[in-house]
């Protein structure tokens, strides 16, 4: 969703492959692949909510001295998960839920952004 | 820029949800104080509870004003010239943008509720394209 609705976050994914369309953006593994790993890392910044920012240190420092990636694109990102779960949990994600959530993605967003230099 | 595509996406949508407007406005905003807690501010004056009066009434105008918005799409300056005005001149929502923004992702959370696999990335982008330009232009007149 992020590399559709948002489509100049495309050109941190250049060797990706076929980005042309929603389509070819929804049926391509490595788009997959990559929100497999994204997912499983804010997993561990679940698992580990007492202590983000250290979670997160050396995944900073790639995405600024490797990766270039502006620390707004983790904002943009943020919210998508955001209406991600809330189309997967309907009703669920209450709006205490999204308080909880978009308190948490912030928190990721800035931990994220914390080494840049 | 609105595609065609992205047109026709937002006014299905909006036909869709004619019937729940009030509702979809109310949880927009509910949603939009309870988990951005300094839009508040812009409202010491209404009962904040859940399922207020004035937080449905107000709910129910944000969606009124979409959905013309939606019947608008090649005007949109024209269509929201009053409340461009009204957001500009009186209320004054600072900084220009930034609340509007936090009201369109809460806008987007309760679609995404309701529509569920019916929100899908087409609809998601053509919507959030939608909701930019409509802060847009409430903005244009700031300053």
């Amino acid at each position: 969703r992020l590399l559709i609705v948002y489509p100049w976050t495309q050109r941190f994914f250049a060797n990706f492959g076929n980005l042309s369309s929603p389509t070819a953006i929804i049926g391509n593994p490595k788009v997959r692949a990559h929100g497999k790993k994204v997912l499983t890392s804010f997993g561990e910044a679940v698992k580990n909510l007492d202590n983000i920012k250290a979670t997160y240190s050396k995944l900073s420092e790639l995405h600024c001295e490797k990766l270039h990636v502006d620390p707004e694109n983790f904002r943009l990102l943020g919210d998508i998960l955001i209406i991600v779960l809330a189309s997967h949990f309907a009703r669920d994600f209450t709006p205490a839920c999204q308080f909880a959530w978009q308190k948490l993605v912030g928190v990721v967003a800035h931990a994220l952004a914390r080494k840049y230099h | 820029m609105l595609t065609a595509d992205d047109k026709k996406l937002i006014q299905q949508v909006c036909e869709k949800s004619s019937g729940h407007m009030e509702e979809f406005g109310a949880e927009a905003l509910e949603r939009m104080f309870i988990t951005f807690p300094q839009t508040k501010t812009y409202f010491p004056h209404f009962d904040l509870q859940h399922g207020s009066d004035q937080i449905r009434g107000h709910g129910k105008k944000v969606a009124t004003a979409l959905a013309n918005a939606a019947k608008n799409l090649d005007n949109l300056s024209q269509a929201l010239s009053e409340l461009s005005n009204l957001h500009a001149y009186n209320l004054r929502v600072d900084p220009p943008c930034f609340a509007l923004q936090l009201l369109s992702q809460c806008f987007q959370v309760v679609l995404a509720v309701h529509l569920g696999k019916d929100y899908t990335p087409e609809v998601h982008s053509a919507f959030d394209k939608f909701l930019s330009a409509v802060a847009s232009v409430l903005a244009e007149k700031y300053r």
